[in-house]
Parts: C-alpha cells; sequence; structure tokens
C-alpha cells in the first residue's frame, strides 16, 4: 500500500469521524436548522476541501460525498438546499478571490442558508460571448454606480445577492476591462421580472440595473480582473452540473416506467440497457473526474462532465416519454408562476417527467452551450487551434454587436 | 392529375391565406381557447380555397384533387402551425369514411365535410393508448340497424367540437365503425391538457349511445388501418413543413445573432449543424411526397411507404426541432419565443398515429424480420 492511499483512508476516517460527532452532538430531530448548519460549518464539514476555520478542513474535495450520504440518511438539513447557487459557484468564487473580510462575510451566511445567491452573467448581447458584457460599473467615490440588464437568471426573484460581471472598461479588448460584484438584490434600482419559459413556470428572470451604488467592499478581485474572477465561477457551475448528473434521475425514472408496462418492443428494450449503461459511465467518469480534482478549482475537462449530463437528461428524458406512450401527449400544468423556495426544495424526481423532458432542453444551453463546451475542449484541453477571432484585440467599444 | 406549377400555385394560395389567417398571436390565442379554432376561418377555408373537399371525390362534393395536393395544403398547415379540426376532419374522419365503404355514410356525411359544415373526427384509442386493433376494446351492443355504445376514448382530435364522431368498436365478429353524432344521449366530451396546446385532444365518453354502423359489422379494420395509414402521410407532410419553418427561423436568426463580433452563422460547428437539419429535411420530404404519390397512385405496397413517412419525418422534425431550439440558446427555451410551439408539435405528432418505434416494427413486419 502507498502512502497516499494510507493519507485517504485516514482523511476519510476522520472525515466519517467528524461527521458522526456532528450527528451525536446536535441530533438532527432536535436541532434547529441554522443552529445544526452553523455546528456543521464549524466542524469543517461544510466544504471539507476549504480552510480550515471557513467551513473547511483543507482535505479531499472528493470527501464532501462521506459527509452528504450520512447526514441525508441522518434526515440532516442540507446547506445546499435551496441555495445550489451560491453553496457551489459563489462560495468557491469567494474563498478563491477574496479578501479576509470577504470570507468572514459570505462563507457563513451562504452555508446557513441566510442569503440565497444567484448568477448575474448573461445579458442581451452576452450569451456564449460571455466577456461582451456591456453593463457598466462607473467608480463614484468608494462606490460604484451601475446600469445596464441582465438576463436568464435562474431564481434571482427570491435571492440576495447577486455575482454579477461588469464592464469598468469599455477602451480595451473586451476580457481586459470587466470587473466581478457581488451586490445586494435589495438594493434601490435593482428590479427583476420574471421571465416565462417554455415549460411554462417562470424559473429565470430578467433583472434592470438602474444607477445602482454598490460599495467597493463589494467588489471580488482586481479591478478589471472580473474575468479570470468569473472562471472560477464558472468552472465550479459545469462541475455543478455534472454531478447533478450523478443523481441519474432520467435513467432511475426510465426504468421504473420500463418496469410499469407490460408489453415491450424490442427496440424500447435496447434503449433502455443502452440509456442505462451510458448512464452508469457518466457516473463513472463524473468520479473519475471529482478524485483527479480533489485539490481544488476544476479546470477545462468539467466541460465533458457538463455535454455528458446535458445529453443523458435529454435522451434519458426522451425515452421517458417513448416509455409513457400516449400520456406523452398530454401535460400537468401551464400556469404561469414564478419559483418559490418551495419549488427549489421539491425532489427532481417529484417533477412529472413531461416537464422534466422540456426542461431537459435547457441543459444544453444553460451554463454554457454544449457547442461551447466542445470548443473549450477542443481549443483549451485538446489544444487545437482557435477560431480566427475577430474581437479580441480590438477595444470593446470598437466590436460589432447585435 | 396535376402539374408541379399547379401544385406550387396551391402552396402560395394556402401559404397567402394561412400568413393572413393563422399568424403567430393568432395560433397563440387559440392555445389558450379550448374550442381551439376559428369558426370564421373555417368557413373561409371552406368556402374560399374549399380545403375541406380537395381530395374527396367530385360524386361526394369534393373537388376530386388526390394526395399530391393535399400533401401541400397539410404542409403548409405544418409550417402555420394552424390550429383548427383539420387534421381530424379531413386527414382522419374522411379517409375513414372513404376507406370504410359504405355509399350510405359517405352520402350523408362527406358532403358536409367537403363544404365545411361538419366538423369531424376518429375516435380508436383509449385509455392506455395506441394506434392498431389491440387499442380497441369498447364493446358495442344491439344488432342489425339499432346499435349503443358505453365506455371510453382517448386521445381524440377535436372530438370536443365535433359534429360527427366516428368510432372503432368491437362487435360479435371484429372490429366494426359507427357514426355517432353530436348531442347523440349519453356521449360527453372533454378537452385533456395538452403539451402540445395548437392540437387539442378529448376524452370522450360514451353512455349507451346511439350509433349508426358503418360498412360491415366486425369488417371495419382494414380499411381504418389504411385510413390511419393515410392519415400518418398527412401528418408526415405536416411534419416536413413545420420542420423547414424551423429550419428558416434558425438560418434567419443565426444570422442576426452577433456574438465574438461576428454572426453565429459563421461559426463552422453551427454551419454543420444547419447542414445537417437541411439533409435531414430534404430526406423527409422526400419519404413524405413519395407517400404522398402512393396513396395517389392506389400503390399496392403504400402502408409500407406510410409507416417509412412516418417514422422519418417524426424523428426529423424533433430532431430539427430540438436543434433549431438549441441553436437560439435563452431565447429558444422561453415562452415568448415562438420555436417551443414547433418543438412541442414535433414531440406529439411523433406519437400521434403511433411512435416511429411502432411504425419501424411494421416496416420490419414488412419485411418480414
Ligand atoms: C434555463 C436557463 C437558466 C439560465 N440561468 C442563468 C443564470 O442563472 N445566470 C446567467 O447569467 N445566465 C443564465 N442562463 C444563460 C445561459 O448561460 C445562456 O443562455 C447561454 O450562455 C447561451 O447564451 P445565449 O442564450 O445568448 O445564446 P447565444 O450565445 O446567442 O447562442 C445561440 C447558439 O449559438 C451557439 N454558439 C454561440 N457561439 C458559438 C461559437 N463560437 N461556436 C459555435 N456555436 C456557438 C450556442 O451554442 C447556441 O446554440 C440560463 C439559461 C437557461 C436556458
Amino acid at each position: 500500500m502507498t502512502a497516499t492511499a494510507t493519507n485517504q483512508d485516514a482523511d476519510t476516517e476522520l472525515v466519517i469521524a467528524k461527521t458522526e460527532q456532528l450527528l451525536r452532538d446536535y441530533p438532527p430531530a432536535t436541532t434547529d436548522r441554522r443552529e445544526f448548519l452553523s455546528a456543521q460549518f464549524d466542524a469543517g464539514l461544510a466544504w471539507v476541501h476549504f480552510p480550515k476555520g471557513k467551513g473547511g478542513l483543507e482535505l479531499p474535495r472528493s470527501l464532501q460525498h462521506e459527509v452528504y450520504v450520512r447526514l441525508e440518511e441522518a434526515g440532516a438539513p442540507n446547506g445546499q438546499m435551496g441555495n445550489q447557487l451560491g453553496y457551489s459557484m459563489g462560495a468557491p468564487t469567494v474563498l478563491a478571490w477574496g479578501d479576509e473580510q470577504q470570507h468572514e462575510r459570505y462563507l457563513r451566511p451562504i452555508f446557513l442558508g441566510d442569503e440565497r445567491w444567484c448568477q448575474l452573467f448573461s445579458e442581451p448581447g452576452a450569451g456564449s460571448d460571455l466577456a461582451a458584457v456591456a453593463t457598466r460599473a462607473v467608480k463614484d467615490g468608494d462606490d460604484w454606480i451601475m446600469n445596464g440588464q441582465k438576463v436568464w437568471n435562474s431564481m434571482a426573484s427570491i435571492s440576495d445577492i447577486g455575482m454579477l460581471i461588469a464592464r469598468t472598461d469599455p477602451e480595451v479588448p473586451k476580457h481586459q476591462g470587466l470587473t466581478y460584484f457581488v451586490i445586494d438584490m435589495h438594493a434601490p434600482g435593482v428590479e427583476v421580472r420574471p421571465l416565462r419559459q417554455m415549460t411554462g413556470e417562470a424559473e429565470f428572470n430578467e433583472v434592470y440595473l438602474t444607477d445602482v451604488r454598490v460599495p467597493d467592499a463589494a467588489r471580488l478581485g482586481a479591478i478589471s480582473a472580473g474575468w479570470k474572477v468569473s472562471m472560477a465561477t464558472l468552472m465550479n457551475e459545469r462541475v455543478m452540473f455534472a454531478s447533478e448528473g450523478m443523481d441519474k434521475g432520467p435513467v432511475e425514472t426510465a426504468l421504473d416506467l420500463y418496469r410499469e408496462r407490460d408489453h415491450h418492443e424490442p427496440e424500447l428494450r435496447t434503449r433502455m440497457i443502452d440509456m442505462w449503461i451510458k448512464g452508469r459511465v457518466l457516473t463513472l467518469s463524473n468520479q473519475r473526474a471529482a478524485a483527479n480534482r480533489a485539490a481544488g478549482t476544476p479546470g477545462p475537462e468539467g466541460s465533458t462532465g457538463k455535454i455528458g449530463y446535458a445529453e443523458l437528461q435529454q435522451k434519458g428524458y426522451e425515452l421517458c416519454l417513448d416509455l409513457l406512450g400516449d400520456e406523452s401527449l398530454l401535460y400537468d400544468s401551464y400556469e404561469m408562476h414564478e419559483f418559490t423556495l418551495e419549488s427549489l426544495k421539491e425532489r427532481p424526481t417529484k417533477i412529472d417527467p413531461r416537464r422534466r423532458f422540456l426542461r431537459s432542453r435547457a441543459n444544453s444551453i444553460e451554463g454554457g452551450s454544449s457547442e461551447i463546451m466542445h470548443n473549450i475542449l477542443a481549443e483549451r484541453v485538446l489544444g487545437l487551434p482557435p477560431e480566427h477571432r475577430v474581437d479580441k484585440d480590438v477595444p470593446f467599444s470598437q466590436v460589432p454587436r447585435g | 392529375m396535376t402539374t408541379t406549377e399547379e401544385t406550387e400555385e396551391l402552396r402560395r394560395t394556402v401559404r397567402r391565406f394561412l400568413d393572413q389567417r393563422s399568424t403567430e398571436a393568432e395560433v397563440r390565442r387559440l392555445m389558450e381557447d379550448e374550442t381551439g379554432y376559428d369558426p370564421a376561418v373555417w368557413k373561409q377555408m371552406a368556402e374560399q380555397i374549399g380545403l375541406q373537399g380537395l381530395a374527396i371525390p367530385e360524386e361526394f362534393g369534393g373537388s376530386g384533387f388526390s394526395y399530391n395536393e393535399l400533401r401541400v395544403v397539410f404542409e403548409e398547415m405544418g409550417r402555420a402551425l394552424l390550429t383548427a379540426p383539420f387534421f381530424a376532419t379531413v386527414a382522419l374522419a374522411a379517409n375513414a369514411l372513404i376507406e370504410c365503404g359504405d355509399d350510405d355514410a359517405k352520402k350523408a356525411y362527406l358532403p358536409g365535410i367537403a363544404s365545411g359544415e361538419t366538423i369531424a373526427t376518429l375516435a380508436l384509442s383509449e385509455e392506455r393508448g395506441g394506434w392498431d386493433d389491440k387499442a380497441v376494446t369498447l364493446q358495442a351492443s344491439g344488432s342489425g340497424s339499432d346499435w349503443t355504445l358505453t365506455g371510453g376514448k382517448r386521445f381524440v382530435p377535436d372530438a370536443h367540437v365535433a359534429d360527427l364522431i366516428l368510432v372503432a368498436a368491437r362487435t360479435a365478429d371484429g372490429i366494426s365503425l359507427f357514426a355517432v353524432e353530436k348531442g347523440a344521449a349519453g356521449l360527453s366530451t372533454e378537452v385533456e391538457l395538452t403539451m402540445d396546446l395548437t392540437r387539442k385532444l378529448a376524452r370522450v365518453t360514451l353512455d349507451s349511445t346511439p350509433a349508426q354502423l358503418i360498412g360491415t359489422q366486425g369488417q371495419a379494420w382494414n380499411g381504418l388501418r389504411r385510413a390511419l395509414r393515410f392519415a400518418a402521410v398527412a401528418l408526415a407532410a405536416e411534419q416536413v413543413g413545420g420542420a423547414q419553418k424551423v429550419l428558416d427561423m434558425t438560418v434567419q436568426y443565426s444570422k442576426e445573432r452577433f456574438q465574438f463580433g461576428r454572426p453565429l452563422g459563421s461559426f463552422q460547428a453551427l454551419k454543420h449543424k444547419m447542414a445537417d437539419m437541411l439533409v435531414d429535411i430534404e430526406s423527409a420530404k422526400s419519404a413524405a411526397y413519395d407517400a404522398a404519390r402512393a396513396v395517389a397512385d392506389g400503390d399496392a405496397d403504400v402502408e409500407l411507404s406510410a409507416s417509412v413517412a412516418k417514422a422519418f419525418c417524426s424523428e426529423t422534425y424533433f430532431r430539427t426541432a430540438a436543434q433549431g431550439l438549441q441553436l437560439h440558446g435563452g431565447i429558444g427555451f422561453t415562452w415568448e419565443h415562438p420555436i417551443h410551439l414547433y418543438f412541442k408539435r414535433a414531440k406529439s405528432s411523433e406519437f400521434l398515429l403511433g411512435s416511429p418505434v411502432y411504425h419501424r416494427d411494421l416496416v420490419g413486419q414488412a419485411l418480414g424480420i
């Protein structure tokens, strides 16, 4: 047995021991949610790969899984629930780019669910081409004044803090003039309007910013370093999507539907088996990738998992519909409603498969489209020559837009 | 027999009409409206262009054109997402009446369909769905010319507005077809919430409902099966019309939308996708047009052509709609943008009249494997 393997075993044992200790000291049945999560944070079991005192134990990221299975079994509250973006994207970005005061200010409230986070990246003119954001932030004394429009912002209507990139210098090439902020969604001048989706409800929103005053203390990273900071958010977002794929929602649903049917066309059987294998392989790949990234920030290879996740969701729910047969001609409800805290906490498997089928079309668009993921793999992982870029070394103010 | 020029003239006429009468705003209005069609437009379709009667034989009040012309109409309707009981009336009911070979029934109902007075549909599927003879379990009781029906039908297009519902039911010697008229005792209908809101599907409940036997007792299945295949060809034409529209919209958008300082359509990854979509749609057209020709010519293996078209065009439409949605990015996932209407039509028409899995199986059977 190698030294690393022994270390790994010791680390695993430590995490398990600490989790069990936590459950003993704070029995979930009799402990208040915030109190439990606060204790979990202090025990370093919020993000095990974070530094000590900041919700972590400086252990490999993959060990977080050991915590969650045990907490779930014991019926303990879940710090990610209802605040996935804060937990999976906001916190690692704050940790990587924030200063001590910002760590102190943001990490615990994220984990305790005191502040819900959303992502204010995309704009009407900046989707795949995220570095083209046009929202302006102009320095005014110790504050920044922001004006612009964001779009497709999931959960913005029920969030407290928005991760935002804004243009602070339009006279340099687009990647160089951006700065990253974490803004107060309740500040004057922030207006959130729900956008209805093809599923019927409004999970995402448009966010209008009109003369919003943001203190400089809400800036993450240096002025003009916004692109690099946002990479930390995006890489973690892709990994978040990929690891959601591990719950095998569509495959398990398909298997249940398959078993309920009393007759099977051979083609459906073939596809069922094929889908199950794909789901299993995707899980294995995600586990392997998680182990590889044990140390810290995920890299461009996270794109593989994101592509695989989108495909599995889409093909998986297509199979579910085929298994439902003519019931797929129908729908549960197109009633327009905004996203609520309850809808966030709903287990995906409780949602009607036909709704999940429609929702799955977004999986290859949100968090970076599958085409963009392919470009990243080709250029950043395989090292293939990039497409000729007309906009890279030109001041942002001179780039064609539409 | 008409020339290509005449067919294209028909296409232009129908497109002009639908451009005015089946706008996106109108489609959206009818989606939310339970009736699901505009009676004034329905009347104009019959009186101004004679669409309902286009392929009904002249002796029964129609214009006697063939499926070669009718498929153009369906293509255009698919393109415009026409929200009306046209598919139910013309593709399902008229074909069922023609193929079940009962002159009295044809005389009684086809002229009304041709003139636009009668909205009709075919009720085949039951609680569990399905589009073959096994789907039919409802038992008719009676004999001679005295029949009643009790039971339920599901997934019946536009039954809630139909003046005439043709109901497939079991009798002593097999499957029979019955006519049930609007307002008949014990008849009730209820629209279900469909994924594709542009096509209404209803439940039909019959409780000792008096019904008129069409054709010979127990002998309806052969005719019904042919009618279902012909309707599938109409659906395939609708599908290629919709797919073409999605490609047109996508190409247009990719020329106007800029990311990375250039139009989306200039990225090779997207050009290739749109080229693939084009190849796919052109192939689907070949399958749909040939199937329509096979119906018109009365080919011996017309049912095989129909299954090939239904399986192929269903998948092409769905792939095209899914890819088109993808190429629109976030806007394509919104309620406000029309592409999801095509996406949902694509998915639901994939199931209607039998999924690709079902039709591929029929092709396999025809091949003896
Ligand atoms: C359900 C949902 C939730 C979302 N939530 C959030 C959120 O919370 N916060 C947030 O900031 N954003 C969010 N988004 C936005 C999402 O990140 C963008 O939609 C996405 O990045 C695509 O941008 P776009 O919509 O402008 O499409 P576009 O960038 O216009 O892309 C349109 C099509 O062109 C393709 N394309 C673009 N550039 C290239 C290229 N160089 N090569 C090949 N193909 C290309 C794309 O892949 C896509 O298929 C969400 C989106 C959805 C659908």
